[in-house]
């Protein structure tokens, strides 16, 4: 089955690595869409139907914790699995991830063998 | 308040470039000797990616390189072609992105010792013959790097943060006026 995946991050490099990298991960993608924040993740998420986000934190406009926040808060997204993918480190930013309903979190720099065996635990 | 040493804020940086060079650019670059360069405006040419960070403490980290590695950086990144060192959005993106990380992954390690610091998104400047310079006195620490595409610099600025001031007495803060 083949997964539609939204990847949410300001950076258009990481983006265009992300999808190199869940190929070389042998990750079975169907359509993917991409955001440059919180914001504009919503408006995509509100017309199109998705199986897996991946998404940054230090995004303008809406971060991703806030993003994440928002997909968990509504019931036709609350199981939607959500990976961040992130520089942060710190263990706040990761127990906060975790409270707000994370199902991962990679930090950046990432492998394609991190992000398989993060899914792995998701898919 | 806890105190950081130069040689940790080198360790941080050359920890963090390596992984990102090693990770993601498959890349081999060699770090010279660190060294530690006054706040001014010395003017330069390349590439010049910015991030602020605040919290307990408080500066910029910087990425400096010439358009031969940014453009190395973009191809390696991406596995795309640069052509001709025209430097253009997505080279500017991918040095941008490269920035984030080894100031984002030096900053994990710095703030185990000195405390939470917050991480703006990066700003890219290029050109020739341009000056950056952050407020303040604090030099900035610089880790060169070196490989056979040029030549990158990692330099950061830290600082602890001023405390709030209080209002002195007998200042009267201004009344906001309503025209």
């Amino acid at each position: 089955m083949l997964l539609d995946v939204l990847i949410v991050d300001d950076s258009a490099a990481i983006r265009k690595i992300l999808q190199r990298v869940l190929r070389q991960a042998d990750v079975p993608v169907g359509e993917v869409y991409e955001a440059g924040d919180g914001v504009e993740a919503l408006d995509l998420l509100k017309g199109r139907h998705v199986d897996l986000v991946f998404a940054d934190i230090n995004m303008p406009n809406m971060d991703g914790l806030q993003l994440l926040g928002k997909i968990k808060g509504e019931d036709q997204w609350k199981k939607l699995p959500v990976i961040m993918v992130t520089t942060e480190g710190g263990q706040t930013k990761v127990m906060a991830s975790v409270e707000l309903g994370a199902a991962g979190y990679v930090k950046k720099p990432f492998t394609a063998d991190q992000i398989r065996q993060t899914l792995a635990g998701i898919l | 308040m806890e105190q950081i040493r130069q040689e940790e804020i080198v360790a941080a940086i050359r920890g963090a470039a390596a992984e990102v060079f090693e990770t993601m650019l498959n890349l081999d670059i060699a770090a010279g000797e660190p060294y530690v360069e006054p706040n001014t405006a010395e003017t330069t040419d390349g590439v010049v990616a910015l991030i602020g960070l605040a919290g307990a403490w408080v500066g910029s980290g910087l990425l400096h390189c010439d358009p031969k590695m940014a453009c190395r950086i973009y191809s390696s990144l991406l596995a795309a072609e640069c052509g001709d060192l025209d430097i253009n959005e997505e080279i500017l993106d991918a040095v941008a992105e490269v920035a984030n990380m080894i100031i984002g992954n030096a900053k994990n390690v710095i703030e185990e010792i000195v405390g939470p610091l917050g991480m703006s998104t990066p700003t890219v400047v290029f050109g020739k013959n341009f000056a950056t310079r952050s407020t303040g006195a604090d030099p900035w620490t610089v880790v060169p790097f070196a490989s056979d595409s040029g030549m990158m610099l990692v330099k950061l600025c830290l600082a602890p943060a001023r405390e709030p001031q209080p209002i002195r007495h007998g200042f009267v803060p201004p009344r906001l006026l309503s025209l």
